[in-house]
């Protein structure tokens, strides 16, 4: 049976579906939320500013987080920035604009009705956050400050030096410990969500481990939000944090949720480039650094032999022999591209063979030219912070030679299939932030991750789950002795016991090692046909390896982290090879998907309109069977779909 | 480079803990201090020992997680660093290194190396926030900020509630962390309305919670990762009079 995808969006004018829809859908009285239960799992931007808000409205809230705190969801580490449509610039920003670009910047593979939306409601965003006492840098006459980022031509981004999703976090934090305080809230911190818990087809509560007794726990509600973040961490390495996972949204995928263009995945191009093979994670730098740096390398080949030997300095390269690539493949845009052109092209240039350091995959962020034109203190005020963390990493001093940098996996623009409302496939289950598909089509810009998550949490969320709940008013209170949490408690604990019970020779981390070479190499920055037909193989095949072969050390009713990862790994294994079968069926480049049999003369993404203007859904049919896909068409009422164009 | 580790061992809040000793080798001048002890654990689970448990997250020096005690020194021997921005070029080839957890009262001891550090979301749910409803507040542009101010604010709000501050303070004292919060806010027109009320509950929680007194030794802007200064100190000391001439 293939999914049913209604994605319910609203009839009319652009820029009216929103508020139409807002009059149409139906409110919960004071007294009716009371009586409602709402579970939110993840304490990133999106969960914790929509614990917030519907906690604010009455609703009884439950939050879980993975971490010790729910300050430190990995929303925290976003640097550069948020946009939002204010033209407090005066540079012709508009709503539409900040719509345009974002569905340009996903290469025409986002709902039009949802980006705009979300552009609609940045502005917002911002108004709460400094009304939240969020530290936002000024000008000197007291207004807020902006700076560019990728894919745009205006200044729109507003920014906490860089840490900006540090402070947005802060403040949705602050937020929510207002309602935990007032009890409307109440927070389970080190609780992981190991199952969702679904009866006559609505969801009804999570299963959770403690991560301090390793005890499994049991809540009910009358709707759960999945707000987990990206699955990135598919790839071993990659800029999330360690503990970044897609169980929460797999477990949802597992029990009849659709997945929607899994192999949708952002690699950032400004990363540190990795040094070896012990390295457990890669460290971000800010794009904001391109708004001031220039990215080169060589011209000639025997610079490059020159300056990987140590012969040459990268100073030592005469401006003419320098090769500023996106300067001079893309005028108009110049540094600034959008994240998945400016990664490509790096690769480009470092397979043919101009990458400047030992292993060839890196590439200059060069700052002698802002730094004679501006001086050195002007720089550091704008990017101290980040210039300090690059030396200590690398121990080279970026104010007197370049940054290497190199593409690493950063994002997943796909995710859990969500309607305008966003309510999954599955009644009364909801997905927020970078764990839902949305708002990104194939490729998300700069500074729109935070915008999307407050976005949700705080302005559309709140909304959309009262006219689900409305219909809940005469429910009473989620029972948790039903069979449905019976048998999900006990495929958890028997997951569990048979993860400790194999004892075999790998560590979780030497399994997962394998699993993020398989990915990087054949579903990475450039795929084949060939090379997602090796990695669906080869993760078959590791995929049993794992269930033969993992040693997880520990006990269950204890604080046992080895097991922590074991269960994350055991979804990445499927979600790995559901990536490269979404990305084998894809036969078009579009947005991070590049297909190399799909490219235009010059190597840019091809995408196939005719063919491929759809959302992929994926809907679960077992471990090792091949899962459905059913297409949600994309229908471009307002914007025509065009090659994406950042030359002229 | 070759290391000795002394590291805390320590099965469960209610165990008593003891150093234990182990060797890594072969680890590169460029391996950060975290996933040295990830190469160790890695090697302990192959010998089918229990690795070792450690808080730590981003690897970014942003998320806080990362808690411990570096040869007697929170954080390790970097000024301005978390425990995830510490790179073994800092040690000399050979050292011994001693591993500890946070050491502090109000912190008890989890597994290992982790600590429970809920008192300090305790002390933020006590009043660490502007009371505004969503949806309802001005446009962002309505109050304009001195720039100074607004800097000054982001100074104090960068702080990553690690601990670092309560686990240095020889009368563990969590003043610091309180500090940058109430400071924060104070220095913005939007968190004015509040201040008083706020920097009494949250130094109230704070003392309720077992947390030592301040007696401005400086050790905790010293080792704070984020250069935290003493100064939010002595401006919660001024909210925190100010509030009580107006009881």
């Amino acid at each position: 049976m293939a999914l049913k995808l209604d994605a319910k969006i609203p009839a009319g004018p652009l820029a009216e579906k929103w508020s139409n829809h807002k009059a149409a859908i139906k409110v919960v009285s004071p007294a009716n939320k009371r009586k409602l239960d709402i579970i939110i799992v993840g304490t990133g931007l999106g969960g914790a500013s929509a614990a917030a808000s519907l906690g604010e409205l009455g609703y009884n809230v439950k939050v879980f987080c993975i971490q010790d705190s729910p300050r430190r969801a990995h929303s925290i580490a976003a640097q550069g920035g948020i946009n939002a449509a204010k033209n407090y610039q005066n540079d012709n920003d508009s709503v539409y604009r900040l719509f345009y670009d974002t569905i340009k910047g996903g290469d025409y593979r986002a709902r039009e009705a949802n980006v705009y939306r979300l552009a609609e409601v940045s502005n917002l965003i911002i108004d709460q956050c400094v009304a939240q006492g969020v530290p936002f840098a000024r000008e000197y006459g007291g207004l807020l400050a902006n700076r560019s980022f990728g894919g745009a031509q205006v200044s729109r981004t507003f920014y906490a030096r860089g840490q900006t999703g540090q402070q947005l976090l802060l403040g949705a934090y602050a937020a929510l410990n207002k309602e935990i305080a007032a009890g409307s809230v109440k927070s389970y911190p080190r609780h992981e969500m190991l199952d969702i818990v679904i009866e006559d087809g609505e969801a009804r509560g999570i299963i959770a481990r403690n991560l301090v007794t390793g005890e499994i726990e049991r809540h009910g509600a009358h709707a759960v939000v999945i707000a987990t973040g990206g699955y990135g961490n598919v790839f071993f390495l990659s800029t999330n944090a360690m503990a970044s996972n897609g169980s929460a949204a797999f477990q949802c995928y597992r029990k009849g949720a659709g997945f929607a263009n899994p192999c949708f995945t952002q690699i950032h191009p400004t990363c540190i480039p990795v040094h070896g093979d012990q390295q457990s994670k890669l460290t971000l730098m800010s794009e904001s650094l391109r708004n001031d740096g220039r990215i080169w390398v060589p011209k000639k080949l025997e610079d490059v032999k020159a300056i990987r030997s140590g012969a040459k300095k990268p100073s030592d390269i005469a401006e003419e022999d320098r090769d500023y690539y996106l300067e001079r493949r893309y005028p108009a845009f110049g540094n600034l591209v959008p994240r998945d052109v400016a990664s490509r092209a790096a690769k480009e240039r470092c397979d043919a063979g101009y990458g400047v350091n030992e292993t060839g995959l890196a590439v200059f962020l060069d700052f002698k030219t802002a730094i004679e034109r501006l001086g050195k203190e002007t720089i550091k005020q704008r990017y101290g912070n980040l210039f300090d963390m690059y030396e200590e990493i690398t121990d080279v001093n970026p104010y007197e030679q370049p940054m290497q940098i190199f593409p690493a996996v950063h994002y997943t623009m796909g995710g859990i299939w969500v309607d305008y409302n966003l309510m999954t496939t599955i009644p009364g289950l909801y997905a927020i932030g970078e764990a839902n598909f949305s708002d990104h089509g194939a490729n998300r810009l700069g500074a729109s991750a935070l915008m999307q998550g407050l976005a949700d949490g705080y302005f559309v969320l709140p909304y959309t789950i009262g006219d689900y709940l409305s219909h809940k008013i005469q429910a009473p209170k989620v029972k948790t002795d039903t069979k449905a949490f019976d048998e999900a408690e006990k495929g958890v604990r028997e997951k569990i016991a048979r993860l400790l019970s194999i004892n075999g020779k790998q560590s979780v981390d030497d399994i997962h090692k394998k699993l993020g070479h398989i990915m990087w190499e054949n579903v990475g920055m450039a795929r084949t046909k060939e090379s997602l037909q090796k990695a669906i193989t080869e993760i078959q095949a590791l995929r049993k390896e794992f269930w033969k072969d993992v040693k997880v050390v520990g006990r269950e009713n204890d604080f046992n982290v080895e097991l922590e990862k074991a269960l994350r790994l055991a979804d990445f294994l499927e979600l790995g090879e559901l990536m490269a079968r979404d990305a084998l069926l894809r036969e078009e480049s579009c947005g991070g998907h590049f297909r190399s049999e799909h490219q235009t003369e010059e190597g840019e993404a091809k995408r196939d309109d005719e063919n491929f203007a759809y959302a992929a859904v994926w809907e679960y049919k077992g471990m090792d069977q091949v899962p459905e896909m059913t297409k949600e068409p994309l229908n471009f009422e307002f914007v025509h779909p065009a090659q994406r164009n950042y030359k002229d | 480079m070759n290391f000795t580790l002394k590291i805390w061992r320590q099965k469960d809040a209610k165990s008593k803990g003891a150093f234990e000793t182990y060797k890594v080798e072969n680890i590169s001048a460029d391996t950060s201090f975290l996933e040295m002890l990830d190469i160790l654990n890695n090697d302990l689970v192959h010998q089918g020992k229990e690795p070792v448990a450690f808080d730590h997250d981003c690897r970014e020096g942003i998320c806080g997680m990362c808690s411990l005690h570096i040869d007697g020194q929170a954080h390790g021997p970097s000024k301005g660093a978390t425990t995830c921005q510490i790179y073994m070029r800092k040690f000399k080839d050979g050292a011994t290194i001693t591993i500890e957890p946070w050491r502090s009262a109000a912190f008890p001891v989890i597994k290992d190396l982790v600590v429970n550090r809920s008192a300090y979301d305790q002390i933020l749910q006590a009043g660490g926030f502007i009371s505004v409803r969503t949806n309802s507040v001005p446009d962002a542009n309505a109050i304009p900020i001195p720039k100074k101010d607004a800097d000054e604010s982001m100074d104090a709000a960068a702080c990553i509630g690690c601990g670092a501050c309560a686990a240095t303070c020889k009368n563990g004292s969590a003043m610091l962390f309180v500090a940058a919060r109430v400071s924060s806010l104070a220095k913005l027109p939007q968190g004015r309305v509040e201040a008083t009320r706020r920097a009494k509950a949250m130094v109230a929680k704070m003392d309720e919670l077992g947390f030592g007194n301040c007696t401005n030794t400086g050790a905790c802007q010293a080792e704070c990762p984020k250069q935290i200064s003493i100064t939010h100190i002595a401006r919660l000391n001024r909210e925190f009079l100010s509030a009580k001439f107006k009881d």
